[in-house]
C-alpha cells in the first residue's frame, strides 16, 4: 500500500502520485474528536505516547513493588505499620500482625515485578513506544503500514494490562511462582495461593500481550520494508530503525513459541492434561498426582526459546537509540555502520541458539551444555564489536553532554559491566555455583534491566522535543541521571559479592541463615539506595508531566542538529507527519563533521565533489 | 502475511516439537491404525484404518486447488470464476471441519478426551494420556485455524460480491487469503504425518 493510501483509506485511488494530494493533509486531520485523537487514535505518534505512558504506570507499579520487597530484605525485623495498613487493604493475606509483609506477598511482588518490568515496561513500553514513534518518522512514511492494526496492538496491550492489574486484587493474590512461571508450581492450583486464580489471570494477560506484540511486530516489519521514502535504501537507515526492525523480527519468531507453551499450560491447569505434569508426590495431600508422562523441562525449553530472545527484544531498541544519540551528540559519524548492522544481525541469529544456557542445572546433557556454552560465549563477539564501535564513535568527538547523551554513555558503561559477568554465567561449570544466586540477579539487572532503562531514558530525553514540542528541565534531568547512575551501581554491584558467596535468590528472609548473616548490613544498604533511586524516578516523572504543559517551548525544527528525517517535520507534526510531500533522501544518516560542515541532513543532495556512502 | 505465517509456523513448530519430545521420552504409544479405524455409519467392528482421515486430507488438498484457481481468476480479473472457486473452497473447508467434528465426537464416545485415553499402547501396555492430550490440542488448534480460514474466505467472498476488488483494480487480498489457506493446509500435512502415520 502506498504511503498516501495508508492515511486516506483504500477509497483513494492509489495510482495517484503523492503530489496530487499535496497540501490537503491538514484539512483532513484537524477535525478529530477527543476519542479519535487521544483514545482510539490511529496516529502512530499518539499510539507511541499511549504505550509510553502505560509503560510508565507499570514501571511505577513494578518499581514500587521492588521497594516494598527490598524493605523486607533490608529490614526483616522491623515493623512498618503505615505500609502494611495500605497493603492490607489490597490483600489481607499480605500482612502480619507485627506489621511485616508475609512470604506470600513477597513472592507475589517479586513475580509481578519481574513480569511487568520485562514484558510491560521494557518490551511494550520500550519498543512499543519508540518503534511506533520513530519508524514512520525516520524512514519517511505518513504512518505505519496498517494504522488500524497498530491501534489494535495498543488496545490488546491495554487489555493485558487491565487483566494483570486486576490479578493483583484477587483474594488469593497474583501469581507468585516467579516471572518464568515454571510448572509444576504454575500448573497446580494447590501449589500456592498465587497459583489459583492469579495464575489464570496471569496467563490470560500474557496471551493478550503476545497478540499485541505480534500485531505490533508484523506492522513494524512491513513498514520498514515497504514504506521507506524515495532514496531511503536499507543501508541509509538510521541504526535505530535497524535495531527496531531486528527487534520486531525476534518478537515475531519467538513469542509464538511462548504462546504454544502457555496454551499447553492452560490445558494442564484446566483440562486435566499431562503435558508438564507427571506422577509427582504432593506433600499437601500425601498422594501422587494422577498425571503421568509429562515433563516440566519441556516447559522450560518452550519458555526460554522465547525467554532468551526476549532479552534482546529488550536490549536491541536501546542499542539502536544509543548508537543514534551517541553519534548525534559526539558530532561524529557512527563508527562502523555496516559492522553495527552485522553485529545486530549476528545477535538475532545467536539469540535463538542459546536458550538452554538458562537450563544448565536441569539435568541437561553436559555435552549439549558445552555446545550451548560455545554459542553463548559467541555472543560476546558481536557485543564487543558494538561496544568498541560506540567507544570509537565517542573518541575525539565534540561531545555535547545533553541528558540524552549522558544516559547513552551510561548505557554503554552498564552494558560493559553487565556483559562481562555474562561471560562468567555462560560457562556451564561456573553456573553450577552461580545459578540462582544474587550474582544472576546482579548480572541481568545491570545488562538488560537498568541498561535498557537507560536506553529508554536516553530516547525519551532525546525525542521529547519531537513528542511534545517542549524541552524537559535540564537541572532535574542531570540530577536524575547522576543519582540513577550511581544508585544503579550501588544497588547491583554488591549483589555480585553476595552471589559469589552463594546467597540464593527468591528467599523471603535471609536473617535466619548463619551463612548469610554477614550480609545483613549490605542488604540494608542496598535497600536504602533502592528507595532513593526510586524516589529519583518520581522526580523524573514530575519533570516529564510538568514539561508536557509547562516546559520550555522548542523554537527550531532541529534542536539537536541531527541529520535524520524526523527533524524535517514541523515542530508539532500532524497526522501524516509532513505537511507537503515526503522529503527525498540522498545520503546516509551519519554525515556529521563532513567536509567542514557540522552536519548534513539526509535530505540534502550529494554535492558535486563530495564522496558519499 | 508472510511474516505472520512465519510466526504461526513457529507456534505449530513448538507444538509439534513438544509432541515429539514427549513421545520419544515415553515408552509406548498407541497405534494410530487401531485408533483411527472407523468412519461414519460404520459398524462397530469396522476396520478401515486411516481411510476416513485420508478422505479428510483429500478434501483439504482439493480445497487448496480451488483456492489456487480463485487466486488465478483474481489475477485475470474474472469475478465470476473467483466467486465460484471461493465458494468451492469454503465448502471444502466446512466439509473438513465437519469431518473433524465427527471424528472428535466419535473418539469422545470411545472415551477419549483431554486427560483420558482408552487406547492401549501398540505393545498392549497401558498408555499415558499424552496421546489424546496432544491429539486434541494440536488438531483442535489446527481446526481453529481452518475455521478462521473459512471465515476469512467468506469475508473475501462477500467483498468480491460487493465489487470491492473490482473498484480497487486488483484482487491482492484474495492472494493473501490464499497464502493463509495454503499454510493451514501445509500444517495439516505435518499434523497428519505426526499423528496418523508415525
Amino acid at each position: 500500500m502506498s504511503n498516501e493510501a495508508v492515511l486516506h483509506g483504500s477509497h483513494v485511488d492509489t495510482s495517484h502520485h503523492a503530489d496530487a494530494h499535496h497540501g490537503d493533509h491538514h484539512d483532513h486531520h484537524h477535525h478529530q474528536s477527543f476519542i479519535s485523537k487521544y483514545v482510539f487514535s490511529q496516529d502512530h505518534k499518539m499510539i507511541a505516547k499511549q504505550f509510553l505512558i502505560t509503560g510508565m504506570v507499570w514501571a511505577v507499579v513494578g518499581g514500587l513493588m521492588s521497594v516494598i520487597f527490598r524493605i523486607q530484605l533490608g529490614y526483616p525485623e522491623a515493623s512498618y505499620h503505615w505500609l502494611t495498613d495500605i497493603l492490607g487493604d489490597i490483600n489481607k493475606n499480605w500482612v502480619t500482625k507485627e506489621g511485616r509483609i508475609t512470604a506470600d506477598a513477597y513472592y507475589a511482588m517479586v513475580t509481578t515485578h519481574g513480569t511487568v518490568l520485562v514484558f510491560f515496561v521494557l518490551t511494550a513500553g520500550l519498543s512499543g513506544t519508540f518503534a511506533n514513534f520513530l519508524i514512520p518518522l525516520q524512514i519517511g512514511a505518513r504512518d505505519m503500514a496498517s494504522p488500524f492494526m497498530n491501534m489494535l496492538s495498543y488496545w490488546f496491550f491495554f487489555a493485558a494490562s487491565v487483566v494483570m492489574m486486576s490479578s493483583i486484587f484477587v483474594e488469593s493474590g497474583p501469581f507468585s511462582g516467579g516471572w518464568t512461571a515454571y510448572p509444576p508450581l504454575s500448573a497446580l492450583g494447590d501449589a500456592s495461593p498465587g497459583s489459583k486464580t492469579g495464575m489464570d489471570m496471569w496467563l490470560i494477560a500474557m496471551a493478550l500481550f503476545v497478540v499485541s506484540s505480534l500485531l505490533g511486530g508484523l506492522n513494524y516489519i512491513a513498514t520498514v520494508l515497504n514504506m521507506r521514502t524515495k532514496g531511503m535504501s536499507m543501508t541509509r537507515l538510521p541504526l535505530t530503525i535497524w535495531a527496531l526492525f531486528f527487534t520486531a523480527v525476534l518478537g515475531v519468531l519467538s513469542f509464538p513459541v511462548l504462546f504454544s507453551g502457555f496454551i499447553l499450560l492452560i490445558f494442564d491447569r484446566n483440562f486435566g492434561t499431562s503435558f508438564y505434569l507427571s506422577d509427582i508426590f504432593l506433600s499437601s495431600t500425601n498422594t501422587a498426582l494422577p498425571n503421568e508422562g509429562g515433563s516440566a523441562i519441556l516447559y522450560q525449553h518452550l519458555f526460554w526459546f522465547l525467554g532468551h530472545p526476549e532479552v534482546y527484544i529488550i536490549l536491541l531498541p536501546a542499542m539502536g537509540m544509543v548508537s543514534e544519540i551517541l553519534s548525534t551528540n559526539a558530532r561524529k559519524p557512527i563508527f562502523g555502520y555496516m559492522a553495527m548492522i552485522g553485529s545486530l544481525f549476528a545477535i538475532v541469529i545467536l539469540a535463538f541458539l542459546v536458550w538452554a544456557h538458562h537450563m544448565f542445572v536441569t539435568g541437561l546433557n553436559p555435552f549439549l551444555g558445552s555446545i550451548f556454552v560455545l554459542l553463548t560465549l559467541l555472543i560476546a563477539v558481536p557485543s564487543a564489536i558494538k561496544v568498541f564501535n560506540w567507544l570509537t564513535t565517542l573518541w575525539r568527538g565534540n561531545i555535547r553532554f545533553t541528558p540524552a547523551m549522558l544516559f547513552a554513555i551510561g548505557f554503554v558503561s552498564l552494558f560493559i559491566s553487565g556483559g562481562l559477568t555474562g561471560i562468567w554465567l555462560g560457562n556451564s561449570a561456573l553456573d553450577i555455583h552461580l545459578h540462582d544466586t544474587y550474582f544472576v540477579i546482579a548480572h541481568f539487572h545491570i545488562v538488560m534491566g537498568v541498561a535498557s532503562m537507560f536506553g529508554m531514558f536516553a530516547g525519551i530525553y532525546h525525542w521529547y522535543p519531537k513528542m511534545y514540542g517542549r524541552y524537559l528541565n535540564n537541572t532535574l534531568s542531570y540530577i536524575h541521571f547522576w543519582l540513577t547512575m550511581i544508585g544503579a551501581y550501588l544497588i547491583f554491584w554488591p549483589m555480585h559479592y553476595e552471589g559469589l558467596a552463594g546467597m540464593p535468590r527468591r528467599y523471603y528472609d535471609y536473617s535466619i541463615w548463619e551463612s548469610f548473616k554477614q550480609f545483613a548490613e549490605l542488604n540494608r544498604f542496598i535497600s536504602t539506595v533502592a528507595m532513593i533511586v526510586f524516589a529519583v524516578q518520581i522526580l523524573f516523572l514530575i519533570n516529564f508531566f510538568y514539561s508536557i504543559w509547562k516546559g520550555r517551548k522548542v523554537t527550531s525544527q532541529n534542536p539537536w542538529g541531527s541529520t535524520t528525517l524526523e527533524w524535517t517535520t514541523p515542530i508539532n507534526p500532524g497526522h501524516g507527519n509532513w505537511p507537503g510531500e515526503i522529503p527525498e533522501v540522498y545520503r546516509w544518516a551519519y554525515d556529521y563533521g563532513k567536509d567542514g560542515h557540522e552536519f548534513i541532513p539526509q535530505t540534502q543532495p550529494v554535492g558535486e565533489n563530495e564522496s558519499h556512502h | 502475511m508472510w511474516y505472520f505465517l512465519m510466526s504461526d509456523a513457529f507456534t505449530f513448530g513448538a507444538f509439534l516439537i513438544a509432541y515429539g519430545t514427549t513421545r520419544f521420552a515415553t515408552n509406548g504409544w498407541p497405534d494410530p491404525n487401531q485408533v483411527f479405524k472407523s468412519y461414519p455409519l460404520a459398524a462397530e467392528t469396522a476396520n478401515a484404518p486411516l481411510v476416513f482421515v485420508s478422505i479428510m486430507t483429500f478434501i483439504l488438498i482439493i480445497s487448496s486447488v480451488t483456492m489456487v484457481l480463485a487466486v488465478q481468476a483474481g489475477h485475470a480479473m474474472k469475478k465470476r470464476s473467483v466467486v465460484i472457486n471461493l465458494i468451492l473452497t469454503i465448502i471444502g473447508g466446512l466439509a473438513f471441519l465437519g469431518c473433524q467434528a465427527w471424528e472428535w465426537t466419535h473418539l469422545h464416545h470411545e472415551g477419549a478426551w483431554w486427560g483420558s485415553n482408552p487406547f492401549p499402547n501398540a505393545d498392549g501396555t497401558n498408555a499415558t494420556t499424552n496421546f489424546t492430550n496432544f491429539f486434541f490440542t494440536i488438531t483442535g488448534f489446527h481446526g481453529f485455524h481452518v475455521f478462521s480460514g473459512v471465515i476469512i474466505n467468506i469475508v473475501m467472498l462477500i467483498m468480491t460480491l460487493c465489487n470491492v476488488f473490482e473498484k480497487r483494480g486488483h484482487y491482492l487480498m484474495i492472494e493473501k487469503a490464499g497464502l493463509y489457506w495454503h499454510f493451514v493446509d501445509l500444517v495439516w500435512v505435518f499434523v497428519f504425518t505426526c499423528f496418523y502415520l508415525i
